[in-house]
């Protein structure tokens, strides 16, 4: 008997989601790179990241590749941009932390101005996952840059409503962080967009974790995600998803300890990027739309994956 | 087309003799309908129905075993696309690639390394465990083999498109079960006849999954088991499209001639080495039974092989931490005691931030059955009643007798409980709600 593969028909698509001046995300009909049986109009874009303070505490792999522009986000950007060939920034707003420096909303919002003037492609603003704070900045950031068209996250069921009509009113994309959890992830889009928000501006953070630290909750529940808006085509679910991850990899042990601490561990700038880049790899494969990320090499390397991912023989399959 | 339970049972002897481990019949009909039973565990079942059963009670892809002992790769078994469905069941085998132009002294220290590098993450010891030998000339593919079987004790692949140069390599280590690579359309009678006198698994290779099931039919028509399958990808985007295609074809169709594990070589797909590792990363996440690198260098074993164990965890089952008190940074009696769950991320979550705080603490791990602290507290089992006496029975006051305990933020609400049921004069403290937020919170408080 000769075969046929079985080939999935999705009766749902992802939400194609227009970011910065020409960037745009999702759109998938398909699952990740399943280009033999659908389209994938984008592929995931890696926002690199930007901080608007120096980050004395990073291993030494990533520290080397930011020192000289560390203290001064628009440098970092304008490197991120011109020298590194990011496809999209990540500004990191660290400062904002009411436990760290507590920078003012109206100083975030001066740093994100400086930062965009500068950019031509897409940036992301991330908050530091302190609600009432996240709250008080984005919305500044939000009116503060009318005409740019900035995602703005993470915002969450506690703050949705502050963030959410901020974004309305200035037509902002929001990033919707929810904490590991397909059915809080619906929720909290039903939420935004019962406040008005429009479908088409909302992308989710189904919170990310790094390889070793969890990330296999996070790829079955991006995959759970994928499945209820592909193949049940629930339409609160087809939203691009973003991945913060370079926080969580390069905070973990296995990034940052010595060879000379854990002889068998092998070279610790390898281990890094690594952890860096197979994290992200196997989100590609669990269905990101945006992937966050730090050092150069592993953006090289998860770049060169995506297009190996590309590359499919269809010919093959003998019922097209 | 599988069975249902039902249809199985009918054709069972219907004795309840328990010989096959089940309590009933129908019980063991149940596990052969899911795949999880085969049908050479009941001693009384009929000719006729083990033709009409074998096809049906087969798992979808079949169960493969190489190698021996400590070093045996298990691979198949599988029954899901997606690991929340139930959960992947057997990791794949990491090995590593030897070539017959290698000097005696690299091959060597591929097969030290192969045979040291462990890694230990979450209780479980993770290593690579198979060669795959690779040699034009015959006699060096036997001398290899047999280097790497002695040397290593390694799970082989053994790689010559000669069925006689395979049977001579694998000849003298038949009991330890190679794997013959490959069986092709030119060569497959050769090779498959080597695998059956000898009693060991083939793979069969093919540049199409049509070609591949017709190889992969032949050799299930000729009642081979333990075959593994490689469709030659060309590109990483062909790796996912075949590993999808044949894991549905096995689970979705129950297409019996794709019903096997697969192997893949991301060595052979760049010469970059960072690069190979992370192809090799959606090999290991897509469904690939056994994957080859081109060397050992740990920084790039040890993340596939927690990936390995990641995807193939049971998410059904939360992984756990043995409870106890857990020292981190050489604490002494006057350092700060923290308490949280066992679920092993939360452990390992908190012991790295408490780590990178560079603080010394006592971090008490309380058995709640692998929950989150939110989850346990939400079902009773992370509650002050219960903590106190696990506190008590840490042995913690006789290392650090100062009765200062901090507690996570998310569950303040029990700190004056927690007090109370502690007594003796023992102070609760409410710690903070997020692990990053860990080591600012340890350095103020050894500040004061």
């Amino acid at each position: 008997m000769s075969f046929q593969p079985h080939l999935e028909k999705c009766k749902g698509s992802i939400r194609e989601v227009a970011v910065g001046a020409e960037g745009r995300i999702g759109g998938e009909s398909t699952f990740p790179f399943h280009l033999w049986e659908g389209e994938m109009p984008n592929a995931p874009m890696i926002a690199m990241e930007v901080y608007d303070e120096p980050q004395p505490d990073w291993p030494e792999a990533v520290r080397k590749v930011y020192e000289g522009v560390m203290d001064d986000p628009v440098a970092w950007a304008k490197k991120c941009q011109d020298e590194l060939k990011a496809d999209a920034v990540c500004l990191q707003l660290r400062s904002i932390d009411p436990n760290g420096t507590d920078a003012s909303a109206d100083e975030a919002a001066e740093t994100v101005k400086k930062v965009t003037a500068v950019l031509d492609i897409p940036v992301f603003v991330y908050g530091t996952g302190s609600a009432d704070k996240d709250a008080d900045v984005l919305k500044k950031i939000a009116e503060a840059l009318p005409d740019e068209n900035i995602p703005l996250g993470p915002v969450d069921d506690s703050n949705h409503r502050l963030v959410g009509a901020a974004a309305m009113g200035y037509k902002k994309p929001v990033i919707a962080f929810t904490s590991m959890d397909v059915n809080l992830a619906k929720q909290l889009n039903v939420l935004l967009v019962q406040l008005g928000v429009p479908e088409d501006k909302v992308i989710v953070d189904p919170t990310t974790g790094a390889l070793g630290y969890g990330l296999e909750y996070c790829y079955s529940i991006m995959e759970r995600d994928r499945l209820a808006a592909l193949l049940q085509g629930d339409d609160k679910m087809q939203m691009p998803i973003f991945n913060n991850l370079a926080p969580e990899t390069w905070k973990a042990k296995e990034s940052r300890v010595s060879e000379e601490e854990e002889p068998t561990y092998g070279d610790v700038e390898t281990r890094g990027i690594l952890w860096e880049a197979i994290t992200a790899t196997t989100l590609l494969l669990s269905g990101t739309d945006v992937l966050v990320m730090r050092h150069p090499r592993a953006v090289e390397l998860v770049r060169t994956a995506i297009e190996g991912l590309q590359a499919q023989s269809k010919e093959q399959l003998n019922n097209e | 087309m599988a069975l249902s339970g039902l249809q199985i049972f009918k054709l069972l002897p219907k004795t309840n003799c328990k010989e096959c481990g089940q309590a009933t019949c129908m019980a063991f009909a149940m596990q052969l309908a899911a795949g999880k039973a085969e049908l050479d565990k009941c001693p009384y079942v009929s000719d006729e129905a083990k033709a009409e059963l074998g096809e049906a009670s087969a798992p979808p892809v079949r169960k493969v075993t190489i190698g021996t002992g400590d070093m045996a790769v298990t691979i198949g078994e599988e029954t899901v696309l997606y690991r929340h469905e139930k959960r992947f069941e057997h990791m794949p085998g990491l090995g590593v690639l030897i070539t017959g132009d290698m000097d005696d002294g690299e091959v060597d220290s591929l097969l030290e390394q192969l045979k040291q590098q462990e890694f230990n993450y979450v209780g479980q010891t993770l290593r690579p465990r198979v060669a795959a030998i690779k040699a034009d000339d015959g006699a060096r593919l036997a001398e290899l083999a047999a280097r790497a079987d002695e040397k290593a004790g390694a799970a082989l692949v053994l790689i010559n498109e000669d069925a006689a140069a395979l049977k001579a390599a694998a000849e003298p280590l038949k009991g330890k079960k190679p794997l013959l690579y490959a069986a092709t359309g030119a060569n497959y009678d050769d090779v498959a006849a080597v695998a059956g006198e000898l009693d060991v698994p083939f793979a069969i290779k093919a540049d199409s999954l049509e070609k591949l099931a017709e190889l992969g039919q032949k050799a299930i028509d000729a009642d081979f088991k333990e075959v593994v399958l490689d469709p030659s990808s060309a590109t990483l985007g062909d790796v996912l499209m075949d590993q999808t295609l044949i894991r549905r074809a096995a689970v979705k169709q129950t297409f019996r001639a794709l019903g096997f594990p697969t192997i893949g070589f991301p060595c052979d797909m760049t010469d970059d080495k960072m690069q190979e590792a992370v192809f090799a990363a959606t090999f290991i996440a897509k469904y690939a039974g056994i994957v080859i690198l081109s060397d050992l260098d740990p920084a790039r074993v040890m993340p596939l092989l927690y990936l390995s164990q990641n995807i193939y965890t049971d998410p059904q089952r939360p992984m756990q931490m043995d409870q106890g008190v857990y020292p981190i940074n050489d604490p002494n009696k006057d350092s700060p005691i923290l308490v949280t769950t066992n679920f092993s991320l939360t452990y390992f979550t908190v012991s790295s931030e408490v780590e990178a705080s560079k603080v010394p603490a006592w971090l008490c791990i309380m058995d709640v059955e692998g929950q989150s602290v939110l989850t346990a507290w939400a079902a009773g089992k992370f509650v002050a009643d219960a903590i106190a006496p696990f506190i008590k029975k840490s042995g913690i006051e006789e290392k650090a007798p100062h009765k200062k305990i901090t507690i996570p933020g998310y569950v303040a609400q029990i700190s004056g409980e927690l007090e109370e049921e502690l007594g003796d004069g023992w102070e609760v403290q409410v710690g903070v709600r997020e692990a990053a937020d860990i080591p600012k919170y340890l350095r103020q408080m050894s500040k004061n």
